[in-house]
């Protein structure tokens, strides 16, 4: 009897799997989203979803593209390793989506990448910014930097406004965009002629940085470059004050978050990140950007997450519309063909290696508030 | 033929047929059917340990990237030295997976008893702390290691992994375990579990017992990270935390320690659930960690274990 009993209910998930699937409405353009809306990039996840919603709905209320509204199926990943793949396939081959958009950390988009390619799906990511990712293939895009050129950026800052000659770095090994980022400072950094006087390591999730921070101390360094995410950033931060050092400590866009000055209050003020837009400019596109995601969603002002989650929901629009067809191959090329797309973060030209060239924007905490310092070319 | 052998067999002409018709599924389906037959095999390996040998093992991830890293490492810098980049028969492609495979399967085992000579002395909650451990020793050292890309993993790994594979390999695990612990010798892991001192007193040598169970878990949770790689045709190090052996043990547990029959369900059903939960999205593992404690409030000797205690009379 329990037998029977848990074979019914078995049956019952596998009748429920089934009429999950449901078929695809005639007039709308179907576009995907896999993101960490939840886990522990949540934070990234969410404010770039913001940002891919509210385009999808500004396009539609624009009356949609190729006569046909769009419609944005977005899939959680939890943050975790493995779970991409599984959702990107179920995107693909059950919501018929004809291009997919994501996801913020390199290691997931390069899930997606292998599974788009062979589907021959296009592929857009709003922030990856490692290099391995649009390497897959030549079905995946990106509208942001990449590492090497964000690593160029801050080598150039540290030397020309920081005028630093000496300096330690601090990176997470647990993280493929800290351990890249700091490679490519310090390759930059070199060739500069500057010097790199210590390297020390961490670990995502560690609390306490003190032995790092002591050897970095006693070392002699005017600088400490510091890839890697807010959460430790602040912390670092924090224990370096602490410690008396007060020499600035610079990191990339991992840094953009609320919760860096959340919790690194006063130890974070006068530090600097390199990221990818700052809501201070004050272009029209980005005054009209900041009013509409303001009013969108409960007046929070969109990071460069959000801004970047935005312009690769246009761009891929941008690309329908001139391939007047939403065929895989057909917005691929157009895609490839994206000239001066003029957008939030900027504007986007795509390379051979479709990847975008841009500026980059140097950032600093002043009285709890990020403000825009200079602005990079690439 | 004995009849276990016989199944065996029919359980690879299945998956030969069923691979045939392979094409026509539909690949969000089929990749869910990967992903609960890779966990079946998972489960049911560490449920020779934790089951029937009854030793509380926390690192079951651990292994399991011991063999994901090592087979993707064959496949991806030795197999393409031997049959190039293009123009690969599917024949050659199948022999260098098996062998790519076996490699990631016997370097798991490798670990395994490394790990459990030194720590099988232990019992209970030592060997679960031992073993939680080494799950985490093995994440940080790929993490380090810049030949298995560090922090960003190994990607472009080819994708070998069909159906076929899968359920040729779970027969084999199932295989294996059924029989190894209805032999004679096998009732030697059950007698390690039930009474330790009491099966020493006969003439059993239980640390022997444990370190072969844990050596065979380790062979066969090495197989399904060998598949779970050129599967999902990128690994990280974070994929294979400490999330992923709780994963495991949950299914172990609710399928009923030591019931292969109860962990097959168990595994078949905490895999298929967070996808029938997807469409109430951010929710979704609230749900399904409040169905796991009323399953165990329901059921504490396990969801599906009918037959609870009569190894034990």
């Amino acid at each position: 009897m329990p037998i029977a009993r848990s074979s019914a209910l078995l049956a019952g998930f596998a009748a429920a799997l089934a009429l999950t699937s449901c078929a695809p409405k005639k007039d709308t353009i179907r576009i995907g989203e896999f993101a960490s809306l939840t886990g522990k990039e949540a934070a990234f996840g969410q404010s770039s979803h913001k940002g891919t919603l509210l385009a999808i709905e500004e396009l539609n209320a624009a009356g949609g593209i190729l006569g046909k509204s769009l419609e944005l199926i977005t899939e959680d990943n939890q943050s975790k390793a493995g779970e991409s793949a599984t959702i990107v396939k179920k995107l693909i081959s059950r919501d018929k989506i004809v291009a997919l958009l994501g996801e913020v950390a390199s290691s997931r988009s390069l899930e997606a990448a292998p599974i788009c390619q062979a589907a021959k799906i296009p592929q857009v990511s709003p922030s990856s910014t490692n290099p391995a990712v649009t390497e897959t293939g030549d079905y995946i895009f990106r509208v942001c930097f990449i590492d090497p050129f964000q690593g160029v950026v801050m080598a150039k800052f540290a030397k020309d406004t920081l005028k630093v000659r000496k300096v330690a770095v601090l990176t997470s090994v647990s993280s493929a965009y800290s351990v890249g980022l700091a490679k490519y400072f310090k390759e930059r950094f070199v060739a500069d002629g500057g010097v790199i006087a210590v390297e020390q390591k961490y670990s995502e999730g560690d609390k306490d940085f003190k032995a790092q921070l002591t050897a970095i101390k006693a070392s002699g360094i005017d600088g400490i470059f510091l890839p890697g995410y807010y959460t430790e950033a602040a912390l670092v931060c924090k224990q370096a004050k602490d410690l008396g050092l007060t020499v600035p400590v610079f990191g990339g866009d991992g840094w953009e978050a609320p919760q860096l000055v959340e919790i690194g209050g006063a130890a974070v003020e006068g530090s600097y990140y390199s990221t990818h837009y700052s809501p201070e400019n004050r272009s029209p596109a980005v005054t009209t950007f900041l009013a509409k995601f303001k009013q969108r969603w409960k007046n929070e002002v969109p990071d460069a997450m959000a801004a970047l989650g935005y312009d690769s929901a246009m761009v891929l629009a941008d690309a329908m519309k001139r391939a007047g067809t939403t065929e895989g191959a057909k917005v691929r090329d157009a895609l490839a063909a994206t000239k001066g797309y003029v957008g939030i973060t900027g504007t986007t030209t795509l390379d051979a290696s479709r990847n975008a060239n841009k500026a980059a924007v140097v950032i600093t905490v002043k009285n709890g508030q990020f403000k825009f310092v200079e602005s990079v070319a690439p | 033929m004995p009849k276990p052998t016989l199944a065996l067999l029919s359980a690879f002409l299945f998956a030969f047929g069923v691979s045939l018709l392979s094409d026509r599924l539909d690949p969000y389906y089929l990749d869910v059917v990967i992903g609960v037959g890779i966990n079946l095999i998972l489960a049911v390996s560490l449920n020779l340990v934790n089951g029937y040998t009854g030793q509380f093992s926390l690192g079951h991830a651990g292994f399991m990237a011991v063999g994901a890293y090592f087979s993707a490492a064959i496949s991806l810098f030795v197999a393409p030295a031997f049959i190039g980049p293009a123009g690969t028969s599917a024949l050659s492609q199948g022999a260098f997976f098996l062998a790519a495979l076996a490699t990631g399967g016997i370097c798991a085992a490798s670990a395994g008893l490394l790990v459990g000579v030194p720590s099988l002395r232990l019992k209970g909650d030592y060997l679960a702390l031992v073993t939680l451990g080494f799950g985490e020793i093995i994440r940080v050292l790929f993490q380090n290691i810049e030949k298995f890309g560090g922090a960003l993993g190994l990607n472009r790994i080819p994708a070998y992994t069909t159906i076929f594979w899968v359920i040729a390999f779970l027969a084999l695990t199932l295989f294996v375990v059924t029989c190894l612990v209805h032999s004679t010798y096998g009732r030697g892991f059950l007698a390690t579990r039930d009474d330790e001192i009491a099966s020493e007193a006969v003439g059993l040598n239980p640390t022997r017992y444990k370190i072969v169970a844990f050596v065979i878990g380790a062979f066969f949770a090495g197989i399904a990270g060998g598949l779970y790689g050129h599967f999902k045709l990128t690994i990280t190090p974070t994929g294979f935390g400490f999330e992923k052996s709780i994963e495991i043990v949950v299914m172990v547990i609710m399928g009923g320690m030591g019931n292969t029959l109860g962990v097959i369900l168990a595994a078949v059903l905490l895999t298929l659930l967070p996808e029938l939960l997807r469409p109430i999205a951010e929710y979704r593992m609230i749900i399904y960690s409040l169905l796991l404690i009323v399953m165990m409030l329901a059921r504490p000797q396990g969801l599906f274990n009918f037959k609870f205690g009569q190894t034990r009379s």
